[in-house]
């Protein structure tokens, strides 16, 4: 006896089930006008520029203010936190006005083909130098162009960031 | 009002006129079977379409939107492109067979076409032993999937139509009892007596329980009967590539695909004959100017709306339930399926017997 209960509640709680997943798929096909995600990119191209998510991440970028000044020390914590191998930084010496040597970065070059955009490097920052950029147009004809120096020519570290 | 009975008379009987009797037959077959032809590629593009359109908007996606206003015409562009594509024949294939497979799965499911009734009057052949007949031919596309699969010379083929054959061959035995259900309700195998039987209410209204769960092993049994997800094990993409057509391309590619679609309409055109009251309009007791309003709607209409309804539903199982492992699916067909659907019969048999039924 129990074992013909156990077939019949197999049967409905299978049934049930079924019909739980239909209920779902038949409220997308309904509403699929509200539910629909896709994105139709090229032709609302200006649309995605204006209101991409908080968290989309496009590239890495270093800010800078309108003094040409950035806030990357050159620690290099980025570089080693990147999985991949992405950021290499180039450092120098600069001379500071007492006589002393400080260390400043020459070039802070970004490998985009190589970046997973996991957000480590940012993470890793401890003056929050670079950030994510929303941008996601990457395409270009020569791959050379893809590695990018991330500091603009002639800036130089913010006063007071160590 | 719009009738087809009238138009197929006027043929008809214009034949006859002017021609001797032979020849007006000849004429007729010919016209038959251009209209089957043509209604067999308008059902291809027509469902293909369809069915990604369920399946985009299903998925929270758009489906095609670029080929023609929204994208209506995609259809119309695969297929020109199937038909300029050059149908490839394997070295190591048995050529014979591997180009007559094609041909014998398209020529069932064309045969198929014939006991249904398309509107009042209008059907190729009442044949009295319709649903017989239907349930007969549909068992022979197996072997065209069987002969594909074998010619193919190719393991993967191969298995898909290994599958396929334990699939239709398990999965014939409860649809076949499910129609045995409605046999038993109407006493007759004849299409059109079937339909008659139905005038005062449709069999899934007025058959109690029992029509109501042979209904539902029906729709299980054909979808599983026409290869369809959730029993797509035929040509299982992840696991066997295409199963079956998977060496198949070009045009011969294109009959398999097509012989599915109108399988789907085929299967689904008999469930709303035996369950959905073919082209009858849904009819309530004594509400007479409710009734003469549904009248007013074209038969064919009743007809098409009903299979495609039923289309539709197919469709839905296809976007909602996940594969099932080839034990699962012999295990639901020969635990659950078979026992549930022989009661079944049962119990109808009962009620015709005692006239239960309204």
């Amino acid at each position: 006896m129990s074992f013909i209960r156990q077939y019949l509640s197999d049967v409905i709680s299978g049934v049930k089930s079924l019909l739980t997943g239909m209920r779902l798929t038949g409220k997308y096909f309904i509403k699929h006008k509200e539910t629909n995600i896709t994105q139709q990119y090229p032709d609302n191209r200006q649309e995605l520029f204006a209101g991409l998510p908080d968290r989309f991440r496009g590239e890495v970028v270093m800010s800078h203010d309108d003094n040409n000044e950035h806030a990357c020390t050159g620690c290099t914590a980025c570089e080693l936190a990147c999985p991949n191998g992405t950021i290499k930084i180039v450092t120098k010496f600069d001379m500071t006005p007492e006589g002393k040597k400080k260390k400043a970065i020459d070039k802070f070059v970004y490998h985009l083909e190589l970046c997973t955009m996991c957000n480590l490097c940012i993470e890793a920052c401890p003056t929050s130098a670079i950030k994510m950029a929303q941008n996601f147009e990457h395409s270009v004809f020569d791959r050379r162009d893809l590695t990018k120096v991330l500091n603009k020519p002639g800036s130089k570290v913010r006063e007071g960031v160590e | 009002m719009f009738s087809l009975e009238n138009i197929t008379n006027l043929v008809s009987t214009w034949l006859y006129a002017n021609l001797d009797p032979t020849w007006a037959l000849v004429v007729q077959f010919v016209i038959v079977g251009v209209l089957v032809i043509s209604l067999f590629s308008i059902l291809g593009l027509v469902l293909i379409m369809m069915e990604r359109r369920v399946a985009a908007w299903m998925q929270l996606r758009l489906g095609p939107n670029r080929v023609g206003p929204r994208g209506y015409f995609q259809t119309v562009a695969d297929t020109l492109k199937l038909i300029v594509k050059e149908g490839m024949t394997p070295d190591g294939a048995d050529k014979f067979l591997f180009n007559l497979a094609p041909f014998i799965v398209m020529i069932v499911s064309m045969v198929i076409m014939a006991p249904l009734m398309f509107a009042k009057g209008f059907q190729i052949w009442d044949v009295n032993i319709g649903v017989f007949f239907i349930t007969a031919v549909s068992s022979v596309s197996v072997i065209g999937i069987l002969m594909a699969g074998w010619a193919s010379n190719n393991k993967y083929s191969l298995l898909g139509a290994m599958r396929s054959g334990a699939q239709i061959v398990s999965y014939e035995l409860s649809a076949g009892l499910a129609i045995l259900t409605i046999v038993v309700f109407s006493g007759s195998l004849q299409v059109s007596t079937i339909v008659e039987s139905q005038a005062d209410g449709w069999w899934l209204l007025k058959g109690h329980v029992p029509a109501v769960i042979s209904f539902v092993i029906f729709i299980i049994a054909v979808t599983a009967e026409t290869n369809r997800a959730p029993f797509d094990l035929a040509e299982a993409e992840s696991e066997l590539t295409a199963g079956f057509h998977t060496e198949y391309s070009g045009m011969k590619f294109a009959l398999f695909f097509l012989a599915e679609y109108v399988n789907i309409f085929v299967v689904c055109a008999v469930g709303a004959t035996l369950y959905l009251g073919g082209w009858m309009p849904f009819h309530i007791g004594n509400w007479t100017s409710f009734n003469q309003v549904m009248d007013y709607i074209p038969s064919s209409a009743w007809f098409f709306g009903k299979t495609f309804f039923l289309i539709f539903v197919i469709m839905w199982f296809r976007w909602t339930f996940p594969r099932l492992r080839i034990d699962q699916l012999l295990n639901l067909e020969w635990k659950y399926l078979l026992p549930i659907s022989l009661f079944n019969l049962l119990l109808a048999t009962v009620i015709a017997i005692m006239g239960l039924h309204f």
